[in-house]
């Protein structure tokens, strides 16, 4: 009914679907009647599923699918979770699988590490990852190192996810982006999703991965509606962790990025396409293990790059990408030297147009294509 | 008196051939294939009560040590004893590097504590861990190898002192108490699974006012996490005393609304006994318990310390001539016919001479190979590339 609604609300993209498909009951007997004859009638439809919904799907498959998968964290039970990315678990699983924390980071966290060592699959959530700061010895230390510690006797298969890096007007202490300093560390996997494809997939891979992972999400994404393709609306749909994508082909020039800011590289792309520019965009998905062999073979193809993410710049994930195209064979392809689009140098401000020069905006990038092309 | 006796009974020994051939009386023969009959197989002790906070009845104060039991804790207790002592040899003579924290005079803890629970319960346990590590099932040859850093270590060189695991035994932990945390999780496990299982979770004088400890005890109490929470109080951590480190020394009161005790950390049979009461309190679902073991440290915190500038030579040679754990142990099985000086001795022999094996390998197995660097970064992943010093040192990762 939701997917309906959703798509009644959409009129360009209702009008490349065929059919609305049948749901509940109705769906079932369709089925059934084209399993039985042997052939599918409709073709079936992507729907229009924002990153919470997409992330609530996937919470709830995941926890279907495996026992040992449970959630802990502050609010994600009864508070249906402080973004409601939880919705309706709490109801559905209960108690044991669902779990409200007390306010105490370092606490639930190292709880849940250990339960990980024990056999469990615990996803552990942060309000914001700025409060993973109190608990960061036990992601790090606790999780991240010791499976090599053991000599892989011991595995931790945690995912800590929650919103990462800026939101809007929440100052300081509630901004910061943590890609960079998760990403330094071996033994973690870090994943950065921007679309709901991207967060369905790349939370149930997460959670199947017998190793800990960060799953970096963003508050400001949440309540955005992205197409979810047939394929991604799969209980077994998975992003491979460690793989980037092309969201958008180009020749001119490579913007990579991660999270929110892919939608402000497509959005310059476009309006950079009506000067006849044509950005190639690349969502890097996950932050460690990098993927950096798309970033290279994209340079091949365009001569440029920029990275722009929405952390700070020094020792950011843009430094790392530019440093390892220089080291690899990209560097001989590059027309121009690499150029890093980041967050401005200062703690995040709070008055609102502080805030907007604090993060990069879609001129900020045309500008910096326009610098590394000479236009 | 024991002495003409025992003559007595090796000649008959030494003659069952004869015995048999000469048709001697089957009484004869019976006492021939009764070694040391004149052992009782089993002593009533006296121990003593323990304080108790939020309890109340406490473990008893009498508890039974069988001959083969009271055999075993000696055995178990010496071979640590003598293990952390060849480690502190092998230190000196720099064979093992970087952190080394023995455990020798708190023996009695964590043979007592494994005595109480069973091999499917769980411990976890900060760095000072080699007594943990073997009783929990770890070969001294291979603890002594890890420390050395030898490809037969028990974590293949790549741990250390402070990083040693087996089956249900998580460590061996750097951080002073992220293993509380950690061990709470592992009680959650247990509830989870149903299998009655509970966990022990050790930490120090020192970690005792971590505040993650507080967190961690909140969170045991209100789910009810089958978590017996142990402070091993030497009196130190590292150099400062309790009486500068804690508001409040009753360590086995700082549970709040957890009940605790508090228990003799030198006397194996105490530790067993509190272990005991502890582990059926948990396994009751009736939630955590705090147990407190007053123990001490003969070594200083580790051996970069010689111990002795916080605390006098008087006070640890007092300790060693009257609450040495394993002459403690010794005195009650001779003085209660349970064994003799001479049977503990050759115990005593049998335990140095496999220190020295396990010795001999820790120091001639060979380092780790160079592709073992950069395994085991992951759990059950395909290989992939790992990047050395500089960009054209390439290792490879297997899981």
């Amino acid at each position: 009914m939701a997917a309906a609604t959703a798509l009644r609300q959409l009129a360009p993209l209702g009008a490349r679907l065929t059919r609305i498909p049948p749901h509940g009951r109705a769906a079932g007997r369709l089925l059934q009647q084209q399993q039985r004859r042997g052939l599918r009638l409709s073709a079936p439809a992507a729907i229009q599923v924002t990153v919470r919904d997409a992330l609530n799907q996937a919470l709830d498959e995941e926890l279907e699918r495996d026992e040992r998968v449970f959630l802990l964290g502050e609010e994600v039970a009864q508070y249906d979770g402080a973004y409601k990315i939880s919705r309706g678990l709490w109801k559905k699983y209960g108690d044991k699988r669902v779990i409200d924390t007390p306010i105490s980071e370092m606490g639930f966290a190292g709880i849940a590490v250990g339960a990980a060592m024990a056999g469990l699959r615990p996803v552990c959530e942060f309000m914001t990852f700025n409060f993973s700061m109190q608990a960061i010895d036990q992601v790090i230390n606790s999780a991240a190192k010791t499976c090599y510690m053991s000599a892989g006797l011991i595995g931790v298969p945690i995912v800590f996810r929650g919103p990462n890096g800026a939101a809007a007007g929440v100052a300081a202490q509630h901004s910061q982006c943590f890609a960079a300093w998760y990403g330094h560390c071996p033994g973690l996997k870090v994943v950065s999703p921007w679309s709901s494809e991207d967060a369905k997939g790349l939370l149930k891979a997460a959670i199947r991965d017998d190793n800990p992972v960060v799953m970096l999400e963003n508050e400001l994404l949440y309540g955005v509606p992205f197409e979810l393709s047939e394929q991604a609306q799969s209980k077994d749909f998975v992003i491979p962790i460690g793989k980037a994508k092309i969201e958008r082909e180009g020749t001119h020039i490579t913007l990579v990025s991660h999270s929110r800011l892919v939608g402000h590289c497509l959005e310059a792309a476009s309006v950079l396409a009506k000067e006849g520019v044509e950005c190639e965009v690349i969502n890097m998905r996950t932050i460690r293990p990098m993927d950096i062999e798309a970033v290279e073979a994209s340079i091949v193809k365009t001569n440029h790059l920029i990275t722009v993410e929405g952390g700070w710049p020094q020792f950011g994930v843009g430094a790392e990408i530019c440093a390892r195209i220089m080291e690899g064979p990209a560097f001989n392809y590059l027309d121009a030297p690499a150029v890093r689009v980041t967050g401005t140098d200062v703690p995040m401000p709070y008055a609102k147009i502080l805030e907007d020069s604090s993060t990069p905006q879609v001129k900020d990038i045309i500008f910096a294509v326009k610098k590394v092309l000479n236009i | 008196m024991r002495k003409m006796l025992l003559a007595v009974l090796s000649r008959v020994l030494q003659s069952p051939a004869a015995a048999a051939a000469g048709g001697k009386t089957a009484s004869r023969v019976m006492v021939a294939s009764r070694n040391y009959a004149d052992f009782a197989n089993e002593a009533t002790f006296e121990i003593k009560k323990c304080d108790l906070h939020r309890l109340e009845e406490g473990p008893s104060t009498t508890t039974v040590m069988t001959r083969e039991e009271g055999l075993q804790y000696y055995k178990t207790m010496q071979t640590i004893r003598r293990m952390e002592l060849k480690s502190d040899q092998l230190y000196k003579q720099k064979i093992i590097r970087g952190f080394c924290h023995l455990y020798d005079g708190q023996e009695a803890c964590c043979v007592g504590l494994e005595a109480a629970i069973k091999p499917t319960d769980h411990v976890i346990t900060a760095y000072r861990a080699h007594g943990f590590t073997y009783t929990r099932g770890v070969p001294v040859r291979e603890i002594l190898a890890e420390l050395t850093g030898r490809k037969g270590g028990c974590a293949k060189g790549k741990g250390g002192s402070m990083h040693m695991y087996t089956k249900n035994f998580y460590g061996g932990n750097g951080i002073v108490g992220a293993q509380v945390p950690l061990g709470a999780g592992v009680a959650l496990a247990c509830k989870y699974f149903g299998k009655n299982e509970i966990c022990l979770t050790l930490y120090g004088d020192g970690a005792a006012n971590q505040g993650q400890i507080f967190e961690t005890y909140n969170m045991a109490a209100l789910w009810k996490l089958p978590c017996i929470f142990i402070c091993e109080n030497n009196r130190y951590g590292m150099g400062t005393s309790v009486e500068r480190a804690a508001a409040s020394t009753e360590y086995y009161r700082r549970g709040d609304f957890i009940p605790g005790l508090r228990v003799d950390g030198m006397d194996v049979l105490c530790v067993r006994e509190a272990g005991k009461f502890a582990a059926e309190y948990c396994r009751s679902g009736k939630g955590p318990i705090v147990m407190e073991l007053q123990t001490y440290r003969y070594h200083g915190h580790s051996m970069s310390d010689p111990g002795i500038s916080y605390r006098t030579r008087e006070e640890i040679q007092e300790v060693r001539s009257k609450s040495d754990p394993i002459t403690l142990l010794k005195d009650r099985m001779v003085n209660n016919n349970l064994a003799s000086i001479e049977e503990l001795k050759d115990i005593d022999v049998a335990v140095r001479k496999e220190i020295e094996e396990a010795a001999q390998f820790a120091t001639t197995d060979p380092e780790p190979p160079l592709e073992e660097l950069c395994n085991h970064i992951y759990f059950n992943e395909p290989p992939f590339e790992v990047r050395g010093a500089n960009q054209w040192t390439r290792y490879k990762s297997a899981s």
